[in-house]
């Protein structure tokens, strides 16, 4: 630091703050005005914090009255760069449609990018607000078909919020 | 001496030692909790409060985990001196709570008990100086025989750092030594007997100032806490410790806080005196009521002063090496040699 550095930092600093120790008052009074105001913690396992549709939770298959949406098409699979999804087809009884006979997300893999729900042309893999999302065994984290369809009612808020942003 | 009196001392001297020893590890788990709850306070969070009402029993969930983790060795550490380190800083804070006095004396049973194991101790001052000095031992030799280069730095700015700033705390006690006229703690306190504005706080303002930001480098406590300065030297001399052994040393640094707090209460705040004369209360020398007033009297000065510790913590930051020796050095020892002279001075010139 050259000198006229050293000058122009001691011109800024008053007799009082030289001092130091009223500088330090001043700063144990802001910290103890602090402990009279409301903490910001919240409780976490009871009281959850409820998303809004914009947030990219766990994703799951979207499931409407007369079944899945999803045709297996085998998209979502495709672009997913974590390689977490693995889809195989089957043909239903109609003709030229299909259905995914598995469906299945290793959930260690999934970064939760929502590639897979802006790929899908049927808005059939959407993502969904759970969070809280633990294994006690890896083969546990391989969630298939029962576990990924969700019914439609419980994705509105995504749904809606696709629809405008998307 | 006959043996009834050897007995009865051995006897009375052997509980007060158990007692306090108990209460000082009850309340060095008491600080960390405390610790733990200010400065989430003071982050405007909630601190611990799963284990047991608001968190109580956090520190002894704590002790229990320590207890249960493996105790790591270094093979390159001088093995001897690695057990021997943290058994030095706890032994050191320990001791020191002998010479404290809590209370008065209570009578019993036509015995003069005086509350502390020996309070009554001519040389008390020295002793508490000696002992705090010595806990140094236990640092530097924990980050030496640790064979880790960090915690040999941080070893090596604690004994540094203790050796600065133990002169102007022995500069500054002599101010008070001097209005005192000795070094008996029950004496010091006797000397402050009366209504509040009879502490030394008010006759000896300067000597409490650079003693309270001594004794707050002694104990290694924020803002000089460089021997344990975990950005820069991973853990400081505590970083090859584990298990039980860090917990030692965690114990001895919250007790020295302890010390430190009742150190500033006996000789600055009157230590167990009430503050006003305690004839006011009506009651007899030496009954349990009058000790028991100036038991709780000393103990909320020691909370406060414990409080101010951890306050101080949480709101200011660390210094760096070169203004912690430049502040003891350069400010510090001036100011105490000034003001034990200004104090010696005064007391010929008033005849006080």
């Amino acid at each position: 630091m050259s000198s006229e550095n050293k000058e122009k930092q001691s011109e800024r600093l008053s007799f009082w703050e030289k001092l130091y120790l009223p500088e330090i008052a001043r700063g144990l009074g802001i910290t103890f005005k602090q402990m009279f105001k409301p903490s910001f913690t919240r409780q976490y396992p009871e009281e959850r914090w409820e998303p809004t549709g914009s947030y990219r939770g766990r994703p799951v298959l979207v499931m409407e009255e007369s079944g899945e949406r999803c045709v297996a098409c085998g998209l979502c699979s495709r672009v997913c760069p974590a390689l977490a999804i693995e889809v195989q087809a089957a043909e239903t009884e109609k003709e030229k449609e299909r259905y995914p006979i598995k469906f299945e997300i290793n959930m260690i893999r999934c970064i939760y990018c929502a590639y897979c729900e802006e790929v899908c042309p049927e808005e059939a893999i959407v993502m969904s607000k759970d969070y809280d999302i633990i294994f006690t065994d890896p083969q546990e984290a391989v969630l298939g078909k029962e576990k990924l369809l969700v019914p439609i009612e419980k994705l509105q808020d995504r749904l809606e919020f696709l629809r405008q942003y998307k | 001496m006959n043996t009834a009196n050897i007995t009865w001392m051995l006897a009375e001297t052997g509980i007060k030692a158990f007692v306090i020893v108990n209460i000082i590890l009850v309340m060095a788990s008491a600080e960390v909790w405390l610790e733990r709850k200010v400065c989430a306070w003071i982050q405007k969070r909630n601190g611990p409060n799963r284990v047991g009402p608001f968190g109580l029993l956090q520190p002894f969930a704590d002790v229990v985990k320590l207890f249960m983790k493996e105790d790591i060795i270094p093979a390159a550490a001088s093995k001897n001196f690695h057990r021997l380190a943290p058994l030095l800083s706890l032994m050191m804070a320990v001791a020191v709570y002998a010479v404290i006095p809590y209370a008065n004396y209570v009578d019993v049973m036509g015995h003069r008990v005086y509350l502390g194991i020996a309070p009554n101790l001519n040389i008390g001052l020295l002793y508490i100086l000696a002992m705090t000095t010595l806990g140094v031992y236990g640092i530097t030799l924990a980050g030496w025989s640790s064979n880790n280069k960090y915690s040999l730095l941080g070893g090596l700015r604690s004994s540094a750092q203790m050796i600065s700033y133990e002169l102007s705390m022995g500069m500054a006690l002599i101010g008070v030594v001097l209005v005192s006229g000795t070094l008996c703690l029950n004496g010091v306190i006797d000397k402050q007997v009366g209504w509040f504005w009879h502490w030394n706080v008010f006759c000896q303002p300067i000597a409490f100032i650079i003693f309270t930001v001594a004794s707050f480098a002694e104990t290694n406590r924020a803002p000089f806490d460089l021997p344990e300065a975990e950005p820069e030297l991973v853990g400081g001399f505590n970083t090859e410790y584990s298990g039980m052994k860090f917990g030692m040393f965690f114990l001895a640094e919250y007790a020295n806080m302890a010390t430190a707090s009742c150190f500033i209460a006996i000789l600055f705040f009157g230590g167990w005196q009430l503050p006003f004369p305690q004839e006011m209360l009506g009651l007899k020398d030496g009954s349990v009521q009058l000790a028991l007033a100036q038991f709780s009297s000393f103990f909320i000065k020691m909370l406060l002063f414990i409080f101010f510790f951890i306050w101080v913590r949480w709101t200011v930051p660390r210094f760096r090496y070169d203004q912690l020796m430049s502040l003891g050095w350069k400010i510090l020892l001036p100011l105490s040699i000034l003001n034990a002279l200004f104090t010696a001075i005064a007391i010929i010139v008033f005849k006080l």
